[in-house]
């Protein structure tokens, strides 16, 4: 792999012709467009029959009745599948082998453990006859009394929070760093649970053949969906074959495989034919994944200057009764602000809800917004501008490990965006400034950061006799622009122009690209692609030095370019060939050359790597109705090397609304009586429409990182949320002076 | 359920239908005619996502049952362009990057169209997403949807100019 370590001396982006850091518009973007990007429900296989999830409508207790004879009285009904004749499975859906393995809902037994758990599954010819005949069922049930809110059950410490992390940390002496302070602050926060609420509800349209299943499902993670669904039905990855080249958003629901996919997969068997099951929009208020509700309360220090001698940041969440997964919101505090002593802790309830997931910045978002809250207060007590206090604060190293950053252009982002702002001319005080119509106007900022992680992929790449090329990678795209970006990265690493690569994926029978989550997706699959490029070029240049008839003879492997179709001589570009040349020469129709992506482990251990943003937000609040709307946001951000600026700016759009959401708009409610969710729906959970959305601006700051990885990607998908929640509510408190502690923010809270 | 016989115009093609009268009209289109374009985000009239023309009016197909249609004028997004040459709206969306996951990418299509035959917009951006307020857009693609309403008003009006000269 000589010629690799050349490629990487000459980086990709400074090689010329490459479209990296070129604003192309999508490659998806036509059939988008026009409407024929076929999506998961789009697919009708012939003979196809409708299933419809009947779901609890109680949060715990039991099925004690249904009418099964009703419905498959209906006419249209092909089979009612209830517990007691849905098919066998290969594997107890209540095993977990692994962290990663949730327990699933697949009817095994009559027991409910939350609000709109599946309960039976009617299959018709129709859509309106299992619709109706799932009405028809009318349940009856034995009720217990629901646990709802953090402090609706006994609370414990987790054994690990996110993906496993410790649930307490901390270093140096909290107390002792509190008790030196010459100013302390202490605060609680309370967020809410919130759904993801992808525009596409989850929906499989699943056949049969014998052992092997043929599936077009929308999945941010096709190998671990193949696995999990070959484990739970006895046959081979291999025969189990999934599409997934657009999802309608994700957002993290889609990581996995959840359960009424996999009772699609179940109807589909017991009947004997393919069949179509989509979630209707309240049905997704449970057995999909949410972002668990949490309280946090947060102590600081400072000393005189306004310097932090402890950070306390302690998390309550909830989990349900019968899974694991923790918000892990206190970690927020690992990262930003430098302190001789940080703690951080969490503790949690187990409550009658389906299991919480990974939701956009997972543990980042809800512990952002509290952080943030906590500094701008902190600040206010130190007589500081909220900007100074940051900067007086700046983590020079990772604080909880002493690490240095691979990079961090974060002051860099403070600059830009302060000044794209206009942030100077903020007064220190609250309520101080109006607009010409009198309504009440507040500046706030936030810091954003979100780790830049790397997960496993591989890719393959090919070239062929004509001078095309192929690359496959069994990407996912839910948004964020995998078509257009990695073929980007493709192009590149073959050396050709993006339109003569066929870039391949959204299907299990290619190469793993791991998974869409974690803002890791274009760093991994990137890199996979990146490296089975430098692999494929690499064989080739291989061919044509060896070969006395070729200009390139006797070059040696790291002696040689790729550019435009064509190897040439390093030192002499005069003397060159095509690929076509070398390959129809050497007899080959096409060779091959393979790629993977992972982590450094060595700079992992050295390095703390994330990448970091500013947001200034401005707020105008009516002075009588407490209305709040913001009006302004700025975002600055430095993520490494950024391969499309258009589709990151979308990124980073997208993230500062949900930002804005979190602090204004979004919240489940749960009846305390029936722990019923009351508002599982779009027009009751609020997400922001586009009257909402004020005038919003993300810079990109230019942030060079030889550490992350040799295409210094590091990630851009859930940054935006951070820093941006915490802005909104900063400016809120600037403009009335009243504090907000539970989000989202009320009108009532600041009317008092 | 007896079935009622209708018949609709959707993209310009006469259907003679017969419809059990529970079908909507956004089923109806996707589960009975292939035409998939046309999605469906909540089924309640709360998204926008299944927004489609009907007699040049938007309005959200999910709400609408088929048989209470019978001799309409039906457009979706496979009747907006013409084979590879895109309406402005459409290439607006693309040149502006009016999406992300592209899911609620047809309504907001169809809507634009319904809100630019209204005429009550112009080019004031805060009418604009008053009027595309009705269209859910969860990826937040929203500022790039106003850019693109606003760019596509120009391109017809230029359009409209060279038909009248």
């Amino acid at each position: 792999m000589t010629l690799e370590l050349s490629l990487n001396q000459q980086p990709a982006h400074a090689r010329q012709g490459s479209s990296i850091g070129q604003p192309l518009t999508r490659r998806d973007g036509f059939l988008k467009v026009t409407g024929a990007a076929r999506y998961a429900a789009d697919n009708h296989p012939p003979g196809m029959l409708y299933a419809v999830l009947a779901v609890s409508s109680i949060a715990r207790g039991r099925v004690a009745a249904l009418d099964v004879e009703a419905a498959k009285a209906h006419q249209g009904v092909v089979e009612v599948m209830t517990p007691l004749n849905r098919p066998a499975l290969a594997a107890d859906p209540d095993a977990k082998d692994h962290p990663f393995m949730f327990r699933l809902d697949l009817l095994q037994n009559d027991q409910v453990r939350y609000p709109n758990q599946s309960i039976a599954v009617v299959i018709a010819e129709t859509l309106e006859a299992a619709t109706e005949g799932a009405a028809l069922l009318s349940p009856r049930y034995e009720v217990l009394p629901a646990r709802v809110g953090l402090d609706g059950a006994e609370s414990f410490v987790p054994r690990g929070v996110g993906v496993g992390g410790p649930a307490v940390q901390h270093k140096g002496d909290v107390e002792a760093g509190l008790k030196s302070a010459k100013t302390r602050i202490e605060a609680t926060y309370e967020t809410p649970a919130q759904y993801h609420n992808a525009m596409e509800p989850h929906a499989i349209v699943v056949a049969w053949d014998g052992d092997t299943l043929s599936i077009d499902t929308p999945s941010q993670g096709l190998a671990m969906a193949q696995g999990r669904i070959a484990g739970l039905f006895g046959i081979a990855p291999e025969n189990v074959h999934i599409r997934s080249p657009f999802l309608g958003g994700g957002f993290g629901s889609k990581g996995m495989i959840s359960g009424p996919q996999v009772l699609g997969i179940l109807a589909a068997r017991l009947v004997g034919r393919p069949v179509k099951l989509v979630l209707r929009r309240e049905q997704m208020y449970g057995p999909v994944g949410h972002r668990a509700p949490t309280r946090q309360t947060l102590r600081m220090g400072m000393d005189g200057e306004g310097r932090l001698t402890a950070l306390d940041h302690q998390a309550k969440t909830a989990s349900s009764t019968f899974d694991d997964f923790f918000e892990p919101a206190a970690d927020a505090s690992h990262t930003l602000y430098a302190s001789p002593a940080i703690a951080t802790s969490h503790d949690a309830v187990r409550l009658d809800t389906g299991t919480p997931l990974f939701m956009r910045a997972p543990g980042e978002a809800t512990g952002s917004i509290a952080l943030e809250s906590a500094i701008d207060e902190a600040a206010h007590a130190c007589g500081m501008d909220p900007l100074e206090f940051r900067l007086r604060n700046y983590a020079e190293v990772e604080p909880m490990t002493g690490k240095p950053f691979s990079s961090k252009a974060l002051r860099e982002c403070y600059r830009q965006a302060a000044e794209t702002f206009g942030w100077a001319s903020r007064p220190l005080q609250p309520r101080l400034m109006r607009d010409a119509d009198g309504f009440l106007t507040g500046w706030g900022m936030g810091t954003a950061t979100f780790p830049a992680l790397m997960f496993q992929a591989e890719a393959r790449a090919v070239l062929r006799s004509d001078g095309s090329g192929v690359m496959e990678t069994g990407a996912q795209d839910m948004g964020q622009g995998a078509w257009t970006a990695f073929a980007q990265i493709a192009a590149d690493g073959l050396g050709l122009d993006i339109d003569q690569v066929d870039f391949r994926a959204g299907s299990s029978d290619l190469p793993n690209a791991g998974i869409a989550g974690g803002s890791g997706h274009t760093a991994t699959a990137g890199m996979a692609i990146h490296n089975a490029g430098a692999a494929v070029i690499a064989r080739l240049a291989d061919l044509a030095t060896g070969d006395e008839h070729s200009p390139l003879y006797g070059a040696g492997n790291e002696g040689v370019l790729a550019r435009g179709g064509r190897l040439y001589r390093r030192d002499d570009e005069s003397r060159g060939e095509s690929y076509a040349e070398i390959l129809t020469r050497a007899g080959l129709s096409e060779i091959e050359g393979h790629g993977t992506g992972a982590p450094d482990p060595a700079s992992q251990e050295t390095y703390a790597k994330h990448a970091h943003g500013a947001v200034f937000a401005e707020v105008k609040v009516d002075p009588d109705f407490g209305q709040i709307r913001v009006t302004r946001l700025v975002g600055a951000f430095a993520a490494g090397r950024v391969i499309n600026p258009r589709l990151v700016r979308s990124q980073y759009y997208g993230g500062m609304i949900w930002g804005v959401s979190f602090a204004l708009h979004e919240e489940a409610i749960t009846d305390r009586r029936s722990g019923r969710i009351q508002n599982a729906n779009l027009a009751e959970y609020h997400v922001p429409v586009n009257a909402d959305v004020p005038s919003v601006e993300a810079l990109l700051v230019h942030e060079d990182d030889p550490y992350v990885n040799a295409l210094g990607i590091k990630g851009v998908g859930e940054i935006g949320i951070t820093g941006t929640a915490g802005a909104v509510a900063n400016a809120v408190w600037h403009a009335t002076g009243v504090r907000p502690r539970r989000f989202p923010i009320r009108i009532e809270d600041l009317l008092g | 359920m007896t079935s009622l016989p209708i018949t609709l115009t959707i993209n310009g093609h006469r259907h003679e239908l017969e419809v059990d009268p529970r079908v909507t009209l956004l089923d109806l289109l996707r589960e009975r005619l292939d035409l998939t374009g046309t999605k469906k985000g909540c089924d309640r009239g709360q998204c926008g996502a299944c927004t489609v023309l009907v007699d040049g009016k938007r309005i959200n197909s999910c709400l609408a049952l088929a048989v209470s249609h019978d001799g309409a004028n039906v457009l979706t997004i496979e009747g907006v362009a013409h084979g590879e040459e895109l309406h402005p709206v459409q290439a607006a969306f693309i040149a502006h990057d009016g999406f992300q996951c592209g899911f609620c990418t047809p309504g907001q299509i169809m809507s634009t169209l319904g809100l630019i035959a209204e005429g009550q917009a112009g080019d004031d951006p805060e009418r604009i997403r008053e009027g595309l307020s009705g269209n859910i857009c969860r990826c937040a693609a929203y500022g790039g949807i106003v850019e693109a309403v606003l760019e596509a008003q120009q391109q017809l009006a230029k359009a409209d100019r060279r038909t009248a000269a």
